[in-house]
């Protein structure tokens, strides 16, 4: 037959389709087996079992990992919280039972009617939350009239504690309920809707350990609710504990000094790029969120001038002003455009093209060699050296260094500041670098920006003698038994641009900033204690901006404060990066919490 | 013009199947969207009626066209179709956490499933064209390959696995039918098993479990091993006879989950008992002998591949479904074809019954 086009032969297809039949024959003799098997023969036991509809879940949180500082004191826990839940089916008259409960909740009938109504789609024998986290006076009378109140059930649920309110919130972040992108996306297994994951900081950087697993039954209960049998169970695993790189008396005195200011202050053990210690101010109270943050309170948190949700060690980037002479300092050592013995004179100001560049030293520092330069913060010794370096030069030392990128420490919205070259300004402005910018970049103002935690990452690796530790927080995780799971290593991410030689000069220029008695930081010398830092103050508009726009106040054209430092000099223990926002100078509002800190600090860890 | 035999040698058992299957369809619905007086989904019984209406006139479209035009258009087809799945990846609708559906006007319309039609023709096309005796080899292979593999990814990116394997398992099944040589049928084989283990360690710890979670429900007794305990309490406890139409505990009192969409069936087996779930089955089973029989009586290799492909489509769906609310399969998102509610699963169903139609329609008729 020609007709079958380009079929190979009628007798090949037969053979073939009787293939599928016997396929299709096969797959539902298969179902019917499984039918007569479920129907007939266990029918009878499926039969009982819908008949009480007595299967049910019973599922148990996991308690989320607790979170220690350093030394092992407990900073972050769980609280139980009560709630009173009522299961519909159990509760009949519904009515008369919430009418009774309202009484002792001082909560509205209406209220619970609401409530119950939003649920009525789920299962009957589900409870549907009334109130959470009730105080001991309700749960009393609720366990009083408990037989007036078929259907009423209490669970206890762990809540998130912080125990010192305020304290590191930044650093250990907050949670709040998971949304359904976060449900779907997979990265949360064993999630639910209605938990609690971590959103912020800490918290959601180590979800996936603190969180734990949860664990449950499936059990068969009698007409009253009791179980009569267990059916499957999945252990519930608490998650594991976090011990911190934070020494909280120390993380304590940071926060005491930045009360009514705003900034931030960070420390770090320069010998293995520990974090000692992170405060950024103004501060909040993580315990809001976990009862559920009120519209108002969420909205006057966010709306708030000083930022009190941003973590300003980490996210907020400043000029770093006079701290940034450092690396200029080290660039011109290197780069032989300076060295011991070059002296230039300061007279106050600087003529560059034609305009003048002032020295903030009014009559100027007269002859300036390299440590009178940083110790005295001279403004004209650093323009020449910018001048004779070219921004790109500097760039190059301040990249090496590792500003304006990121430290990679493990929280979140980094902020990686900024390094400004000649070929970035031309991308982002179209426009060429000019040679007064230049002078500007070498004392830290102009386009430059770093974070306190880039400041301290820095200053703790000229403390140590140029090793560059990447910034860490996480001491240690610990199993819920106290089995250690992972220690954490320091980790070098590089070396500074600089010889020991040269690094030694600038450390001898650091050490006289605190110890001679012209040096700007002399105003904290401590008798048993040497400190080396560098003052900054960073210029928050320029002088012209300022006259012409007087309506907002002057509080906000003071300048910024900084103030880096690190101590012991001879073999630093601790490094401190200090930012206070409009503190007006370095030396006077930012020093001394430096110097607070290192001495708080080294009485308590003498060597 | 028309053709007066067209009429003579309409295939009254395949339309009659069709009816029964689909009538017992809304029944159930009816049951499993009234049940526990939640009058909202009531709407839905009327949406599924308007569907069957939909699909039944498309189906007569289908069934009058001549289904060699449809080899002719085959390519255009399997175009508009992938075109439709890139829309929906840009425009699509999200819902779950998926973005499955396309909005057009009054309608939603999830062309993932019109995709299992468009890639049954193409690759019909494709085999009744180079089909030997001899069977196909690898190489012969890597087209309709890498064909199957567009439509694969567009519909996992949206995600959706579930429909993505189906379509595969559609493609595959008609290979086979087709005949692949021995040897390359060991090497493929081979192949498929190795790339599965390599891929297994390239997973992260979380995706093995959620893998292993969808092979064995019971590693999850309080997600997915529950409703599935749920579902076998709604099928067993019908028994030999059943509680009754409207009378299942189970389904009144929600224990079911997706009770109108993917566990229908136990709704069914509850209220019906063993003997009303061995009728549906049976219907099922004519179906789809019925429908390798179209195959087998069609006058060219074009149509009886088709056949075959449409075929094994719906029985895929079937079987999985069945096998799932019994507990002898996975837990996936597949609708058990004329029952389940849903738009896209009904046209998209008596859009397949149309083919077969129209083959065997034209059975008797000489080019």
């Amino acid at each position: 037959m020609s007709t079958y086009l380009n079929a190979p032969d009628n007798d090949w297809y037969k053979e073939r389709l009787a293939g599928a039949v016997f396929v299709i024959m096969a797959a539902f003799s298969l179902l019917l087996i499984r039918l007569f098997y479920l129907q007939i023969i266990e029918g009878e036991e499926y039969r009982r079992l819908s008949e009480s509809n007595c299967i049910r879940i019973q599922s148990i949180d996991p308690p989320r990992g607790l979170i220690f500082d350093s030394r092992g004191e407990l900073i972050v826990d769980n609280r139980p919280s009560f709630d009173v839940s009522i299961i519909p089916r159990d509760a009949k008259p519904v009515e008369e039972t919430l009418n009774r409960l309202a009484g002792y909740m001082g909560m509205s009938q209406e209220e619970m009617l609401e409530r119950l109504e939003k649920q009525k789609k789920s299962v009957p024998y589900k409870p549907v939350l009334l109130k959470q986290d009730v105080g001991r006076d309700i749960l009393a009378a609720i366990e009083v009239h408990k037989f007036d109140l078929p259907g009423v059930v209490i669970n206890v649920k762990p809540f998130r504690h912080y125990i010192n309110k305020g304290s590191a919130a930044h650093v250990l972040g907050y949670l709040g309920e998971i949304n359904l992108n976060e449900l779907k996306s997979g990265k949360y297994p064993g999630t639910e809707g209605g938990d609690f994951i971590g959103k912020y900081g800490i918290e959601r950087e180590f979800e996936d350990m603190l969180h734990g697993t949860r664990g449950g039954r499936q059990v068969e209960v009698d007409a009253t609710g009791r179980v009569i049998r267990v059916l499957k169970t999945v252990d519930v695993k608490p998650g594991t504990n976090i011990y911190l790189t934070l020494d909280e008396e120390l993380q304590k005195v940071a926060e005491k000094q930045l009360v009514d200011k705003v900034g931030a202050v960070v420390a770090m053990d320069p010998t293995n790029g520990n974090i000692l210690a992170m405060a950024s101010s103004p501060t909040f109270d993580q315990n809001d969120f976990v009862t559920g943050l009120s519209y108002k309170k969420w909205d006057e948190l966010i709306n708030n001038p000083d930022r009190p949700m941003e973590n300003k060690a980490v996210q907020a980037v400043y000029p770093p002003a006079s701290t940034y002479k450092i690396v200029t300092a080290i660039a011109g050592l290197e780069e032989g455009v300076i060295d011991e013995t070059l002296t230039f004179t300061c007279n106050g100001y600087h003529r560059y093209g034609n305009r003048v560049y002032r020295c903030w030293k009014n009559g100027g520092h007269g002859t300036v060699d390299i440590y009178k330069a940083i110790s005295e913060s001279c403004d004209v010794y650093f323009y020449q050296v910018g001048q004779k370096l070219g921004v790109d030069k500097i760039a190059f030392y301040a990249t090496a260094s590792g500003l304006g990128s990121r430290t990679g420490i493990s929280l979140d919205n980094e902020s990686s500041g900024l390094v400004p070259t000649s070929s970035w300004k031309k991308k982002k402005m179209n426009k060429p670098w000019h040679g007064g910018e230049t002078l500007s970049v070498a004392i830290g103002q102009g386009y430059n920006l770093a974070t306190p935690l880039q400041m301290v990452t820095f200053m703790a690796a000229v403390a140590n003698g140029g090793t560059r530790y990447k910034p860490q927080l996480l001491k240690q995780i610990e199993s819920a038994d106290g089995q250690i799971i992972e220690k954490n290593h320091a980790e070098i991410v590089g070396r500074l641009p600089v010889s020991k030689q040269y690094l030694d000069m600038v450390k001898k220029g650091l050490w006289e900033t605190v110890q001679d008695n012209h040096g700007t930081a002399h105003g904290i010398r401590l008798k048993q204690i040497d400190i080396s830092g560098k003052t900054g103050t960073a210029q928050v508009i320029s002088k012209r901006q300022s006259d012409s726009d007087i309506e907002d106040g002057p509080e906000h054209h003071k300048p910024h404060a900084w103030f880096v430092a690190y101590a012991p000099s001879e073999a630093p223990r601790i490094a401190v990066s200090v930012m206070v926002e409009h503190g007006e100078h370095g030396s006077s509002t930012a020093a001394p919490i430096a110097r607070d800190l290192i001495k708080q600090y080294l009485e308590r860890n003498p060597d | 013009m028309f053709d007066r035999r067209l009429a003579e040698n309409f295939d009254w058992g395949l339309m009659g199947i069709t009816l029964l299957l689909g009538s017992i369809g809304l029944i159930i619905l009816y049951s499993a969207v009234t049940a526990g007086g939640v009058s909202a989904q009531q709407s839905l019984y009327y949406r599924q009626m308007v569907w069957f209406g939909a699909g039944f006139f498309l189906m007569t479209v289908i069934f009058m066209i001549n289904y060699k035009d449809l080899e002719r258009w085959a390519p255009g087809i399997f175009i508009c179709c992938i075109a439709l799945l890139v829309c929906v990846l840009v425009f699509g609708k999200v819902v779950g956490g998926s973005r499955r559906w396309l909005v057009l006007g009054p309608v939603t319309i999830q062309p993932s499933e019109l995709v299992k039609i468009g890639t049954i023709i193409m690759m019909a096309r494709f085999f009744s064209r180079n089909a030997s005796r001899r069977g196909f080899t690898i190489r012969d292979l890597i087209r309709p390959a890498a064909l199957v593999l567009v439509p694969f990814v567009l519909i996992v990116k949206q995600p959706d696995l579930g429909t993505a394997l189906l379509v595969v398992l559609i493609a595959a099944s008609m290979t086979l039918f087709v005949g692949i040589e021995r040897k390359s049928l060991v090497y493929i084989v081979f192949a498929g098993m190795g790339t599965g283990l390599v891929g297994w360690f390239f997973l992260k710890g979380y995706q093995k479990q959620r893998i292993l979670t969808f092979l064995n429900p019971d590693r999850d007794p309080l997600g997915a091993g529950y409703h599935i305990i749920q579902s076998k309490i709604a099928i067993g406890s019908g028994m030999l006879v059943g509680k009754g139409y409207l009378k299942g505990t189970q389904n009144t009192l929600s224990f079911l989950p997706e009770q109108h969409t993917d566990f229908i069936l136990s709704v069914l087996s509850e209220e019906w008992g063993f003997l009303g779930s061995i009728v549906v089955l049976l219907l099922y089973m004519f179906l789809f002998i019925w429908g390798l029989n179209i195959a087998h009586k069609s006058r060219d290799s074009f149509g009886t591949i088709l056949s075959v492909g449409i075929t094994a489509m719906i029985f895929w769906e079937a079987f999985i479904n069945i096998g799932m609310v019994m507990g002898l399969m996975p837990v996936v998102g597949v609708p058990l074809p004329l029952i389940s509610y849903g738009g896209s699963s009904v046209v998209t169903t008596l859009i397949g019954i149309g083919l077969l139609m129209g083959v065997s329609m034209r059975r008797y008729i000489k080019e």
